[in-house]
């Protein structure tokens, strides 16, 4: 029953966020409404007993996004004029529409069956054979490998696709626009002081997957904020979008994915099956070029296509 | 069941405003930020799925969290798009909404910036 006292607040505060999202008057308030939004999702996510997604929600989720939505926001504005809403009639029809989805969505949910299908047990049976201490990542790498496979493609495609943005000029120059450097302000401050900590954490988030909460998406998300913040602080310029290594280092995770998931024909009849013995070290390096690529990847997107002019 | 319940009608409550805002909001940056309200909804209904499924040891069920892992930065990387994608078109015509009737109200300020 005391649970509740958490609960209900927590679940009332999530939909009053989202509320306050849409209800907010400038753009810069609905983006820090979506920021409440994301923290309070991240703590509801703690109290579902999920750790390994409160830590995605917290990093990516509303952290990662809210950094590229409040940049584009800062520098696209609301416009010469706020653009008018829609016709009122069309709101009204947009309100009963969501609200019905919602209400059909919450029935549905309540009337699922009662002793709830779980894969539980079936994760847990499989996992002896993968030396890994969290199911969560056992799911990710061994059960539905092929999920996470298709993924980390996504993730290469997204940063192609940014880049073609790029006008034909500025195609193969560093990522993102030019940031002033204020060599003596607070953000390069920052930018000096929380990357040799934040590297840590991040390696260490990623490397803990395997056994405890983490896991390479939240460690590598991690490290790209500690790669991006000296960019936006203007200590260094980011590597050129035709510097090999960089292309590399974007693809490295998936490449070194599909290679264990091909030998896996070989060594252990089956696409990404892994050979018994070998698995945890198997997983271990696609963990470690994942989180190198997911690192590489989230930082470009972030940084956006390439907008600079010469370098100095 | 019931220690979800405030949770599963937060869930869906967040899908209903996501999906309002998508459709009754005209600023493109606003849509964007209402597609995520809608994600986070739909992620949170894989929670109260998961937690629901607790069993054999565990306090939630690993796929469904698994899948939520996926899906979020697969969303990180659709939100990077839709916004690259907002910021060329505010670069290249001025506009901040998809209408196309409304030239009067969104007049390319500076058309093609990065010319300058």
């Amino acid at each position: 029953m005391t649970a509740w006292l958490l609960d209900l607040p927590l679940a009332l505060g999530l939909f009053g966020a989202g509320a306050a999202t849409l209800a907010a008057r400038s753009l810069f308030g609905a983006v820090l409404g979506f920021i409440s939004t994301g923290l309070i999702a991240t703590l509801v996510w703690v109290r579902l007993e999920a750790p390994d997604v409160a830590l995605t929600e917290a990093v990516i989720g509303a952290a990662a996004t809210s950094v590229i939505i409040l940049y584009v926001a800062s520098r696209i504005g609301a416009g010469p004029v706020p653009p008018a809403p829609p016709a009122i009639a069309l709101r009204l029809l947009a309100a009963i529409l969501s609200a019905l989805v919602a209400g059909l969505l919450a029935f549905a949910i309540f009337s699922l069956p009662a002793p709830a299908p779980s894969l539980a047990g079936a994760v847990l049976e499989m996992i002896g054979p993968t030396g890994l201490g969290n199911p969560v990542t056992a799911v990710l790498m061994a059960h539905r490998a092929l999920d996470t496979l298709l993924e980390s493609a996504v993730l290469v495609f997204a940063v192609f696709v940014i880049w073609s943005m790029a006008p034909e000029r500025r195609w193969g120059r560093a990522p993102g626009p030019a940031f002033v450097a204020e060599p003596h302000g607070p953000l390069a401050f920052l930018a000096r002081v929380l990357p040799p900590i934040g590297i840590v954490i991040g390696i260490y988030i990623a490397w803990v997957g395997a056994d405890a909460p983490g896991g390479k998406f939240q460690g590598g998300a991690v490290l790209a904020a500690m790669w991006v913040l000296p960019w936006i602080a203007g200590l260094t310029a980011p590597p050129r979008i035709s510097d090999m290594r960089l292309r590399l280092a974007i693809a490295a995770g998936p490449l070194v994915f599909l290679i264990v998931g091909l030998a896996g024909f070989a060594l252990a009849g089956g696409f990404l099956a892994y050979p018994p013995g070998l698995a945890k070290s198997l997983i271990l390096l696609i963990e470690t070029a994942m989180t190198l690529s997911v690192a590489a990847a989230l930082a470009c997107m972030i940084a956006g296509p390439p907008e600079r002019r010469a370098q100095p | 069941m019931t220690g979800i319940t405030p949770f599963a009608l937060g869930a869906a409550g967040l899908v209903g405003l996501g999906l309002y805002g998508m459709l009754a909001q005209s600023s493109v940056l606003r849509k964007v930020i209402a597609f995520n309200l809608l994600g986070v909804g739909v992620f949170l209904v894989f929670g109260v799925v998961a937690r629901r499924g607790a069993a054999a040891g565990l306090p939630a069920d690993p796929v469904p969290q698994a899948m939520v892992i996926t899906g979020l930065v697969v969303a990180f990387a659709a939100t990077a798009l839709a916004l690259v994608l907002t910021l060329r078109l505010h670069q290249t015509t001025g506009a901040v909404t998809l209408a196309e009737d409304a030239p009067a109200e969104t007049p390319p300020a500076k058309p093609a910036t990065d010319a300058a």
